[in-house]
């Protein structure tokens, strides 16, 4: 019973402030839209603990029957699960927590309740997407959010840039959608249903040519969704959407739905190799590809943005490599310091006026203290430094993928090592050295109210001790998130790396990290190195890279104009001249034909009876019979 | 009794109408319209699903020698189609109300009524002949509407839509006498029975019925309409009064979807086998077709137009592919496209009617005067683009599913159309509603006629979306029995 409620709680709140909002003040408004995540967590949180004690291993709740048509049905119904129920702790509770950050960071805006109303719905689409018990309503969730993103993201309105760039995420996970549609469409086809329990069970007995189409298909939406290779260039944009929604939508929860999706179907990618290396080479591209366009960013956001496509990336990797519970894990570690960044990135934005630019910033330390402190617990814990939680769930990740392959084990190591680096030059240029900005800025420089700094604060708590939640074996511990998600892993394929291997792959991934942290620190406070003030500064591989390769040219170019050219010359040649010309065509020759016609009929007798007389005439000569 | 009641009514108020004369007669009309939806609402309460026979059937000798009757009754597929009708018939007449009144008023009302009877004949008759009667008497009224109500060039235009249509039309009559010359193979007496028509067409031998096929399927295409026999319909859109591209696009043009599914599918099974995939091929290469065109529009209205034969191709290629979820998706999807389209056409109309324009570049930033209108707006085009829980979702959802069990490519290539339809969808509610205040000193005000529609339009679109069971109860058996009788 309580499981249904879960997302009927955002829900509600969307509908209050949807319809009240305007009316209400501020803090009602904003009470109702936390209460209602924070009903939603705890109900999550008692169920959850609730199934762990019974050990039971889902409970399906049936609300009502959607779609009926002949043998295809879809029942709207629920699914709790270790899976479901561990996003739906992690969407409800961080989610919370950024809910309270956004009342204050949101204060001053003209739209606080409709952002709200936004940010409600966004949490029940999220909901129902990772607790539908069938593809199609994950798919309902899956299409939901990506609107509540589109709106999000062009939260302000008015700016011509911010609709540019809700335009753009929403098109291209659109272009993801319509693979993840097409597959959902060949698994009904094929299994005659797309309910988990009827489709995990045939998998293992279908052809596997079926099995790696829907695999691959499904992938496409997790690529758009999950902004991997090639549709990961709207994420970087969707940082136009106020700081709240990077942390919450951008980074925690919605862009993790491909992971989700992933693991749900792990059965599907565990018979498909085919798919499953496409998913790690995949992976493994997005995460060097983005943590290599991440060196070079000078938008604290932006930085941020390519981090977790690069993030994203390792966990695709992983789950390339066949390791779902690793990858769920690094989900819910990424959460944890992800939103703890991007929340103290929002709060030095806050601090400092809407300023993005790190080259303005510097020196932030003694103004901000508990955001520099807790952004600093992130940067250690994403970099992989050991205890925080980074490190377990990066560490075990890339263990499995060592195992599936040494390259590929590489380039994650490679990404890792870049990743301290951006991150620590991000961390030492905002922090470190001597203030940039204006003196205006300087002036009003000052810590973020306690409804922001609290949920920082709760949130570096988890980011340096999320790493209990899997503890590695090698270590004698026992590893929670596996064995909590152990019954939905459908084909068991245990690590058998030997803890020797194990201690050795951990001491490389510590020592590249700390050393280049240690080269970050020479570069950017010993010797005070800046980036340079304009790109026309940047020359070689640097300013290919600071332009992003030009993929965003190259789309441009191969996608948006031929098809805008496509689109006129279909319109004004084909369907006007032509198309249209022959229609016209066609009733001008009928009028033609009778205009002639008409000629026939001059009034005069005596042409008439010359013609009589000439017919006569042609008919008893052709011998003819009246 | 009750469907022969639901027909004359209508017509009966039309033939009132012209004989008042003043502004009341509107709210005359209204009345009526509102009148005629209540007594559908009623035929849906007494309506059962188990019985394999229409309902409510009303049938009398019309003309005896030929074989003629005047034979009326309610399918799923038909009470669905009544329900559409006479609830967008007073939607219609109550979105005139906010314009500046009309000359002739009485006249203009008249011939939408006029319309509405005609067109629950099409949708309810059970005789070819008495079809076709109904199918030539709805184009009537349109085309004076168009002719008499439309804007520039509107004499030309119209002339080649009435045309056009009509060719189809005649090509229609001419199949169903020769359908109809065939009946009565066992009994000896001919007859315009749908069922014996079915009959007489099963015996035909393959080459006779692609014939037949082919000459019905052009009246059907052309009045959708389906690519490449389109040509009159942006014109024809673009021209008409608003009320006119309502009542063409929202409900005229589920005359030809509803013709190619209970008078062509099962009367040639043969000739549906083989060049059923030809004829959805047709209809796919215009969902692409039209919506790249779509993408080079600058006039909205035009854009709506060109995405309506978007969507009608994939109605028609779901029909085609001749399956229950193809078949049951274009029954779902021609009701959630008669809603948002008219939603869509009456923002046009809001637009035009305060900013003197339709033309995409030049609006924008309307979402600062009126947010309650930018909001309306993106729930109908949300529905439009078929985003779930919508009730477009329902309806494209099946069609793909449909589509892909004839051919995998067709569906991925009409699934294109998810993509482009955001595209342009999306691209002009930036353009017209975001973006920073507009200079000039425009205020946007909704009357109470024009709050209620928007309300009542965006309302169905959600709840059918959210909770499409009342609809899929009716058009399932009903597409089962049309699929029974296709063997």
């Amino acid at each position: 019973m309580l499981i249904g409620l879960i997302p009927l709680f955002p829900l509600a709140g969307f509908i209050i402030n949807g319809l009240v909002g305007k009316k209400i003040s501020k803090s009602a408004s904003g009470i109702i839209a936390c209460g209602a995540i924070l009903a939603a967590f705890i109900f999550a949180a008692v169920s959850f603990l609730q199934m762990k004690n019974s050990g039971g291993n889902g409970i399906t709740v049936h609300w009502f029957n959607w779609i009926e048509s002949g043998n295809f049905e879809v029942p709207f119904a629920l699914l709790f699960d270790p899976l479901s129920g561990l996003f739906t702790l992690i969407i409800t509770g961080v989610g919370f927590l950024i809910h309270v950050y956004s009342t204050a960071y949101m204060k001053e805006d003209e739209g606080f309740s409709r952002f709200f109303t936004y940010l409600n719905l966004f949490v029940f689409f999220m909901l129902l997407l990772v607790l539908g018990n069938n593809y199609t309503i994950m798919f309902v969730g899956w299409e939901g959010v990506g609107l509540c993103s589109y709106l999000l993201i062009g939260f302000w309105f008015k700016n011509h840039e911010y609709n540019l760039a809700a335009n753009k995420a929403f098109v291209m996970n659109r272009i993801g959608d319509l693979g993840f549609l097409l597959g959902m469409i060949l698994m009904y086809v094929t299994f005659g249903s797309t309910a988990f329990s009827e489709v995990f069970n045939r998998v293992p007995v279908a052809k596997e040519s079926a099995v790696t189409a829907i695999s691959l298909l499904l992938f496409i939406g997790a690529m758009g969704k999950s902004a991997q290779i090639p549709l990961y260039t709207w994420l970087p944009d969707a940082m136009a959407g106020p700081t709240p929604v990077s942390a919450l939508i951008h980074a925690a929860t919605m862009v993790t739905a491909g992971v989700y999706m992933v693991v749900r179907s792990n059965i599907f990618y565990s018979v498909s190799h085919t798919a499953s290396l496409v998913v790690a080479v995949v992976g493994a591209c997005s995460a060097l590809l983005a943590a290599t366009i991440g060196l070079l960013q000078n938008d604290i956001k932006k930085i941020l943005a390519y981090s977790t496509v690069s993030q994203l990336g390792l966990m695709f990797l992983a789950l390339g490599a066949g390791a779902y519970s690793s990858a769920v894990f690094h989900v819910t570690t990424h959460a944890f310091f992800k939103a703890l960044l991007f929340l103290g990135a929002g709060s030095v934005i806050h601090a400092l006026h809407h300023e993005q630019d790190i080259r303005k910033m510097g020196g932030l330390k003694k103004s901000l203290p508990v955001t520099f402190l807790t952004m600093l617990i992130g940067t250690i814990a994403i970099s992989g430094v050991p205890p925080l939680s980074g490190f377990f769930s990066k560490d075990e990740m890339l263990g499995r993928v060592y195992e599936y392959s040494p390259a590929l084990w590489f380039i994650g190591s490679l990404t890792s090592m870049l990743t301290a680096f951006y991150m620590f030059r991000m961390m030492l240029l905002v922090f470190w050295g001597n203030f940039r900005g204006s003196k205006e800025q300087k002036h009003h420089l000052h810590e973020s109210p306690k409804a922001m700094t609290i949920p920082l604060i709760i949130l570096a708590v988890l980011a340096a001790l999320g790493g209990c939640l899997g503890l590695p074996e090698a270590f004698g511990f026992s590893n929670w998130m596996q064995e909590n998600l152990d019954p939905l892993i459908l084909r068991k394929n245990p690590s058998i790396l030997s803890h020797a291997t194990e201690y050795r792959l951990m001491g490389i991934a510590v020592l590249a990290a700390l050393s280049v942290i240690y080269f970050a620190w020479m570069l950017y406070v010993k010797n005070n190195v800046l980036p340079a003030k304009s790109e026309n500064e940047l020359k070689g591989w640097q300013k290919i890279i600071a332009n992003k390769f030009y993929v965003d040219e190259l789309y441009d170019k191969l996608f948006k104009k031929p098809l805008d050219l496509l689109s006129q010359a279909l319109h004004l040649f084909f369907d006007i001249q032509l198309l249209n010309g022959i229609v016209d065509g066609f009733g001008d020759l009928v009028r033609f034909i009778a205009v002639q016609i008409r000629k026939l009929q001059t009034g005069h007798i005596g042409y008439y009876l010359a013609v009589m007389v000439i017919g006569l005439i042609v008919l008893i000569f052709t011998g003819m019979k009246i | 009794m009750l469907t022969g009641l639901l027909i004359i009514f209508p017509l009966l108020a039309s033939l009132m109408l012209f004989l008042l004369k003043g502004e009341q007669v509107k709210k005359i009309a209204l009345t009526f319209a509102v009148a005629e939806f209540i007594l559908t609402l009623a035929i849906y309460a007494g309506y059962t699903a188990e019985a394999s026979n229409p309902n409510f059937s009303l049938h009398c000798t019309w003309v005896k020698s030929l074989g003629i009757h005047f034979s009326v009754g309610m399918d799923g597929i038909s009470l669905l189609l009544a329900l559409l009708t006479n609830l967008l018939v007073p939607i219609i007449l109550l979105s005139s109300f906010s314009s500046p009144s009309q000359q002739r008023p009485s006249s203009f009302y008249a011939l939408i009524l006029m319309m509405q009877g005609a067109l629950i004949g099409v949708f309810t008759a059970n005789d070819g002949f008495l079809f076709y009667v109904f199918w030539e008497l709805a184009l009537i009224p349109i085309y004076f509407i168009c002719l008499l109500w439309g804007g520039e060039n509107r004499a030309k235009i119209t002339f080649k839509f009435f045309v056009y249509t009509l060719l189809g039309s005649l090509s229609m009559l001419i199949a169903l006498i020769v359908l109809y010359q065939h009946t009565g193979a066992d009994t000896g007496i001919k007859s315009w029975e749908i069922s014996d028509l079915y009959t007489a067409g099963h015996l035909l031998n393959p080459k006779q019925q692609s014939v037949i096929f082919w000459m019905m399927f052009f009246a059907f295409a052309v009045k959708m309409p389906v690519f490449p026999f389109h040509t009159w319909q942006p014109d024809t859109y673009f021209t008409s009064p608003t009320q006119g591209t309502m009542l063409l696009s929202g409900i005229m043009l589920k005359m030809g979807t509803f013709g190619l599914l209970k008078w062509l599918l099962p009367m040639t099974p043969v000739a549906l086998a083989e060049w059923g995939p030809l004829a959805a091929g047709l209809s796919i290469t215009g969902i692409i077709y039209a919506s790249c065109i779509a993408l080079a529009q600058k006039n909205f209205k035009r854009l709506i137009a060109y995405s309506s034969i978007a969507h009608v191709g994939f109605i028609a290629a779901g029909i085609l592919s001749a399956n229950q979820q193809g078949m049951q998706g274009a029954v779902m999807q021609m009701l959630a496209h008669g809603v948002y389209v008219v939603g869509l056409f009456f923002i046009a109309d809001i637009l035009m009617r305060h900013f003197k324009t339709m033309e995409i570049e030049g609006l924008g930033g309307i979402r600062n005067l009126h947010p309650r209108f930018a909001l309306f707006f993106l729930v109908i085009l949300l529905g439009s683009i078929a985003l779930p829980l919508t009730q477009g979702f329902i309806g494209e959802f099946l069609l793909m599913n449909g589509i892909y069990k004839m051919s995998a490519w067709g569906a991925a290539i009409a699934g294109l159309s998810v993509i482009l339809g955001a595209v342009y969808m999306l691209r002009s509610y930036r353009k017209m509603m975001l973006g920073p205040s507009p200079t000039s000193a425009v205020t946007i005000q909704l009357s109470t006629e024009e709050k209620a529609i928007l309300v009542i339009i965006s309302g169905i679109i959600l709840i059918f979306g959210i909770y499409p069971k009342p609809i899929s109860d009716l058009a399932e058996p009903a597409v089962q029995l049309l699929i029974q009788n296709m063997k």
